[in-house]
């Protein structure tokens, strides 16, 4: 029966201290306590909302950069195709215009070369009846310088007639 | 989430049950020894070893700190003895003017741990005892952890705890998360955070201090009928300060009874608000006590024995330390254990008193 009589001076040393010390701790110790750690649970929700937010812009943002970046490829690409379309296209006006210069030119001078050539020709022509004529007349003068060979002439041109 | 709290409840069950039912055995196994003990002194049996009153001196209050020695002859820290005396009024002086019990000293003696008065006129002790001082040392020990914890969180806002500051607040966080919001919901918890935290770490470290079994360790604060009622009669307090109508409707109009079994079921709930915390009491109280007599009975088994025999007191030394170190065990789970089911069926009563009409 003892054990279950309390003592009264424990409870009242008790009653005591125990009230001046749950006020201490509730001003000195649970308010900064608590407020504390609901402050840095509120700080690190914001935190990780924040992050949240930002790792979102960024993804919004590289995925805009990207699509600039394609966008920007896709115009260099046609603009490649087109500087090399126009490149070619220019290259082939000027094959086909030295083309056609040039068989302007081959003809003129094949023309040409016809023509000298004509004139040669008609040139060695004269030239060469000039000189037939001049020969012929050496010739003939050299075969009728004396009596005895044009009377051979005649005679072989006599046997040739023959009687057939 | 209500799985999670049945489950939770019906652990909680288990063990209450499970303690309460030991220390009650317990305590009816010291009453026989005390009585058999109160047998043996009348028919004076010198010299022997005397369990029961041994455990006894060791749990019960006293007005000096034993440290080790004989009965007679010990080495004790003596503690002020403060008493009020209707005729004499005020007087103030140490314990060791008694000699251990051997000497009166201004018309008092002392025997078996009580002042009585030569006279046998009444008086109030107010003395500082071993449970005063020892609950005056935790006293000091909680307000220097918490308000250098308080200091250690104004210095670094919004970071991490560091050392043994993360495991301060790790209990902060159960106590607050698992105890007050799971009993008394977010909206009102933290007016009563304040008393919750303090009777936890209150009730936590005077357990933990009744295990150390050294100065300033050892007395048994917890298990002293007048601490859990103290801290009982706070909850009850708190309890109908904060109570509001849809508590005492509950209470004297129970909503859905009939009529007729209206007066039992008020008288019922009536009696039931001082029983609630006269339950806290007992499981408290009943719990250390049991726990520190099992522990001492352990030890006694030793010079039990070793009254038979020195032999057989060494070979029951063996056992006997062995169960006392997993006693021990079992105590600073108990010790952990308790504080939380006092505070936690604390901040049910609360949350009782604050329920809000449910609507159905």
């Amino acid at each position: 029966m003892e054990l279950v009589t309390p003592d009264i001076g424990l409870l009242v040393w008790m009653l005591l201290s125990f009230t001046i010390v749950l006020f201490i701790l509730k001003k000195f110790a649970w308010k900064p306590i608590l407020n504390m750690l609901n402050e840095r649970e509120k700080f690190i929700t914001d935190s990780l909302e924040s992050a949240e937010r930002a790792k979102k812009e960024m993804k919004a943002l590289q995925s805009d950069n990207e699509r600039i970046l394609t966008e920007a490829r896709a115009e260099r690409d046609l603009l490649l195709k087109d500087a090399r379309e126009i490149r070619e296209k220019m290259i082939s006006e000027a094959k086909g215009l030295a083309n056609k210069e040039g068989e302007r030119l081959l003809k003129t001078a094949r023309e040409n070369i016809q023509n000298e050539k004509m004139a040669a020709i008609t040139e060695l022509k004269n030239q060469v009846a000039v000189l037939s004529i001049e020969i012929a007349e050496k010739i003939l003068k050299a075969e009728l310088s004396s009596d005895e060979k044009q009377k051979s002439l005649v005679k072989n041109l006599l046997q040739d007639v023959n009687l057939n | 989430m209500t799985n999670k709290v049945n489950r939770f409840k019906s652990i909680l069950l288990f063990f209450i049950f499970l303690f309460t039912a030991l220390s009650v055995s317990a305590y009816e196994n010291i009453e026989n020894d005390g009585k058999a003990s109160a047998d043996s002194t009348q028919e004076p049996k010198k010299e022997g070893f005397n369990a029961g009153k041994l455990v006894m001196n060791h749990i019960a209050d006293s007005h000096e700190w034993h440290i080790f020695g004989s009965e007679e002859n010990p080495v004790s820290i003596p503690l002020p003895i403060i008493i009020y005396n209707k005729v004499n009024g005020w007087s103030l002086f140490l314990s060791s003017n008694f000699e251990h019990g051997k000497a009166a000293y201004k018309g008092y003696t002392y025997v078996e741990g009580k002042i009585h008065s030569e006279d046998g006129s009444g008086f109030y002790d107010f003395s500082i005892t071993k449970n005063v001082l020892s609950l005056l040392i935790s006293l000091t020990i909680i307000l220097l952890v918490f308000i250098t914890v308080a200091k250690a969180y104004d210095r670094n806002k919004n970071k991490a705890p560091k050392g043994w500051l993360g495991a301060v607040e790790l209990i902060i966080i159960f106590v607050r998360d698992d105890i007050a919001k799971a009993a008394i919901g977010e909206k009102h918890y933290a007016r009563f955070m304040p008393f919750l935290l303090t009777i936890f770490f209150f009730i936590w470290v005077n357990n933990l201090l009744g295990l150390i079994p050294i100065f300033p360790g050892g007395a048994n604060v917890t298990g002293n009928i007048a601490v859990p009622i103290v801290l009982a009669v706070f909850t009850l307090v708190i309890t109908l300060a904060s109570s509001n109508k849809n508590y005492w409707r509950h209470i004297f109009a129970m909503p859905g009874v009939p009529i007729f079994v209206l007066p039992i079921i008020s008288l019922l709930e009536f009696v039931g608000i001082f029983l609630k915390p006269f339950v806290l009491i007992v499981r408290l109280f009943a719990n250390i006590l049991a726990g520190h007599i099992v522990l001492l009975v352990f030890f006694c088994l030793i010079f039990v024995a070793g009254q038979a025999s020195t032999g057989a007191g060494l070979g029951a030394s063996v056992p006997a330390v062995a169960f006392t170190i997993f006693i021990n065990c079992l105590e600073l789970l108990v010790g952990f254990l308790q504080a939380f089911v006092f505070t936690f069926l604390s901040a049910i009563y609360f949350g009782m008193a604050i329920a809000e009409p449910e609507h159905h």
